[in-house]
């Protein structure tokens, strides 16, 4: 279980506040205007951004100590997932080992998380070598060799069309489902939350409000949430 | 990581702070003899002229590389990066066999009647410099022109301004901007200047502070005098050093000095001035390093038995200043780059010194240990590792800072940590800066002729040492082939170094 317990970001006028938890194989989406603070709360999470207050606690650990590395997740990021001079294998083999010293077992690993993420046979391949969509299945397949039980999405498909977007947000689904990972993800788009968020957190006016049904939430919609779809 | 970067600043430092401790307390105190007042004038004096005459000269050229677009441009262009990477000794070779006292400059002269020009003293000197030194304030200034952005350019154009109102209204502003760090940075690196003056100058009109010093150790053997000299030589030199640094943004020898859009030029008289401003410049770059070859090629064939060992000698310091060198200036960026804000002094602070400085406080500090001569090449090593690294940590350190920006959190966020982080990532990444400060380093240790020459004895002599003595024993033609031997293997350590980054980024 993920709870963040009384947490305060603060970065010049920036303030945000959040004090909620969110179950285990939990899927929430993160809504709310640009600047908001949604990437912000990720970072802290991530362990990015320190919090002026409060304590990131998962499954009852203080994880606010650990860094980033060390932390229950993987977090992908809007751009930059993948290291440019690296192999498509070495990139995803970053979650298994991060010196990359992997054994025969490991390799084969590997190939069958390429395989999974369809990028069977393209593990040679340099990112420049790959489009939107590949370099996207290429980090959700180091995210499930990671194997950690927190997957923190920071828009990393925005640049993607609607349709390649789509087909990453059902990966996403099929990946989390299987490993049974709580994910937190940000979007500006009501359709993505509506897709696979079981939950949405609404970020508006300084406060990341506690998780509520996403259809609940958007069937009958906050002040705040109202002036951010405009309806 | 950020433990090792300070304990690396906090050496550096101490290499800086040690040498000069020694000095000050060995000085006790500046009294100057008439003959440093010489020294102390003669040095300033010939740092502003060089200064004065190398940017009055940069200018024309540097506009006119900007504005015209001609074959062989892209090619000027690398040629004005040339002198950082050519021995200064070979430098003061080509000119002496072009101006000297056989040169062709004197025997035009007296075919029209004119009275023979000498290259010693101080116009020798002023010459050496100009031509060591046109090229880097080109440079700097054509940064200050390609920096105009093109809409400017047009805007002046589709207001029909005249050449005047666009050098009123756009250039001139620029080069008042640019030109104070442009006259610093050469009226700095004059100010130390240290084998020019030791071949060219000389005697009580033409002695600069370094010269003296160097004299004070070697042939005086006094040690107070040339603390003394020393001390005077960091106050003068470290305080222009620095305000050239602070003053001066751009490096003035990075790559690709290119804009895709080129400028209307003016036509007419102007482009007359203009190519005759870029064939004087090319003309004057090029015969002295031209004489090089030519003069040294005959004697390349029979070099004394000296020049070998030498330069065995040559390239293995050189190398170790590169590994110290990169090593340091590594660390430093990457500190740099986690915001260790004082790394950036740190890693400037040798400017603030010179060979002959360091090497006084160093002399000072080891002769009563050991005989000096018997740590000439260590002692050398570690000077070039030091006068080299603000060079290499400038150009590392946006590299590093914009390495973190791009990659530092997925590496973060991967716990991508230690050896590993420097083997798959810093390594790969920053390979093609690292490859050009390897070269850059491992040519100005090559072409390095100053702390050695207070060291060094019969046996611990690097080639610029040795072609100096050669040089100081009128064996003229030995010397030429020595030079020509040493800018080749300078080049070649340099486009090894380069390549080998490229080719590992690629």
């Amino acid at each position: 279980m993920l709870r963040l317990d009384g947490i305060e970001l603060m970065q010049g006028d920036f303030r945000l506040t959040a004090d909620w938890q969110a179950a285990r194989g939990a899927k929430l989406a993160l809504i709310g205007p640009s600047g908001a603070g949604k990437s912000s709360l990720l970072s802290a999470i991530a362990g990015f951004f320190p919090p002026v207050a409060g304590r990131v606690l998962w499954d009852g650990q203080d994880i606010g100590q650990l860094p980033p590395g060390a932390r229950p997740l993987t977090i992908l990021f809007q751009d930059q997932n993948l290291f440019p001079h690296l192999t498509v294998a070495q990139n995803a083999a970053m979650g298994l080992r991060p010196d990359l010293r992997l054994t025969a077992g490991q390799r084969a690993e590997v190939d069958r998380a390429l395989a999974r993420v369809g990028l069977g046979g393209l593990g040679d391949r340099k990112p420049a070598q790959l489009s939107g969509g590949q370099i996207g299945r290429a980090a959700l397949a180091r995210a499930l060799l990671r194997a950690r039980p927190l997957l923190l999405l920071d828009e990393p498909f925005a640049a993607l069309g609607p349709a390649l977007k789509t087909d990453m947000l059902d990966l996403v689904a099929e990946v989390t489902d299987e490993t049974g990972a709580t994910l937190l993800m940000v979007t500006h788009d009501p359709a993505d939350a509506r897709r696979i968020a079981d939950q949405t957190v609404l970020v508006a006016d300084g406060i990341a409000h506690p998780p509520a049904p996403t259809e609940a939430l958007f069937a009958d919609p906050p002040p705040a949430l109202r002036h951010y779809l405009g309806s | 990581m950020a433990s090792g970067a300070r304990a690396i600043g906090a050496v550096a430092v101490l290499l800086v702070a040690a040498p000069l401790a020694a000095v000050a307390f060995r000085a006790g105190g500046l009294s100057l003899s008439p003959a440093d007042w010489a020294a102390l004038r003669f040095t300033l004096w010939q740092a502003a002229l060089s200064a004065l005459i190398s940017v009055a000269l940069a200018v024309p050229v540097a506009r006119a590389l900007a504005r015209r677009r001609f074959p062989g441009r892209s090619a000027l262009i690398t040629l004005m990066g040339a002198p950082f990477l050519l021995p200064v000794i070979v430098a003061v070779m080509g000119l002496l066999a072009l101006f000297g006292r056989g040169g062709a400059v004197n025997a035009a002269l007296s075919a029209l009647g004119l009275p023979a020009l000498s290259i010693y003293g101080l116009q020798g000197v002023l010459i050496a410099h100009v031509f060591l030194n046109l090229p880097l304030a080109t440079r700097m200034i054509l940064q200050g022109w390609l920096a105009i952005p093109a809409e400017r350019f047009r805007l002046a154009e589709s207001l029909s301004f005249t050449p005047a109102q666009t050098f009123r209204h756009l250039e001139r502003p620029m080069l008042a901007e640019v030109l104070p760090g442009a006259l610093a940075t050469v009226f700095a690196l004059c100010l130390t200047s240290f084998a020019v003056a030791l071949i060219l100058g000389g005697g009580p009109r033409a002695t600069t502070l370094e010269l003296a010093i160097y004299q004070a150790v070697r042939f005086d053997f006094d040690l107070a005098h040339a603390a003394g000299l020393a001390l005077v030589q960091v106050l003068v030199g470290g305080a222009a050093a620095l305000a050239a640094w602070a003053a001066a943004r751009q490096a003035g020898f990075g790559a690709g000095l290119d804009r895709e859009i080129p400028l209307t030029a003016p036509a007419g008289w102007r482009l007359g001035a203009d190519a005759l401003a870029l064939g004087l410049a090319a003309l004057f770059l090029l015969a002295p390093m031209a004489a090089v070859v030519i003069k040294g090629a005959p004697g390349l064939m029979d070099l004394p038995a000296q020049v070998w060992p030498a330069l065995a000698r040559s390239v293995l310091v050189a190398l170790a200043s590169v590994l110290l060198t990169l090593g340091a200036a590594l660390g430093l960026a990457l500190g740099a780059a986690r915001g260790l804000r004082w790394l950036d002094i740190a890693a400037a602070l040798p400017l603030a010194t010179s060979g002959l400085v360091l090497g006084t406080g160093l002399f000072l500090l080891v002769h009563p240990l050991a005989p000096p001569t018997s740590l000439a090449l260590p002692v050398t090593v570690m000077v070039n590792a030091l006068l080299a690294l603000p060079f290499a940590f400038r150009l590392l350190a946006p590299e590093a800072l914009a390495l973190k920006a791009d990659y530092g959190r997925l590496a973060d966020s991967l716990d991508l940590r230690g050896p590993a982080r420097l083997r798959l990532l810093i390594l790969p990444r920053l390979a093609r800066p690292l490859g050009f400060a390897a070269g850059l380093v491992a040519a100005l240790s090559m072409g390095d002729l100053g702390v050695i020459a207070l060291f060094a004895g019969e046996q611990q002599a690097t080639l610029p040492l040795v072609i100096q003595r050669l040089t100081a024993a009128y064996r003229m033609e030995a010397a030429a082939g020595a030079s020509l031997l040493l800018v080749t293997a300078s080049l070649a350590l340099f486009w090894i170094m380069d390549r080998r980054g490229r080719h590992a980024a690629a």
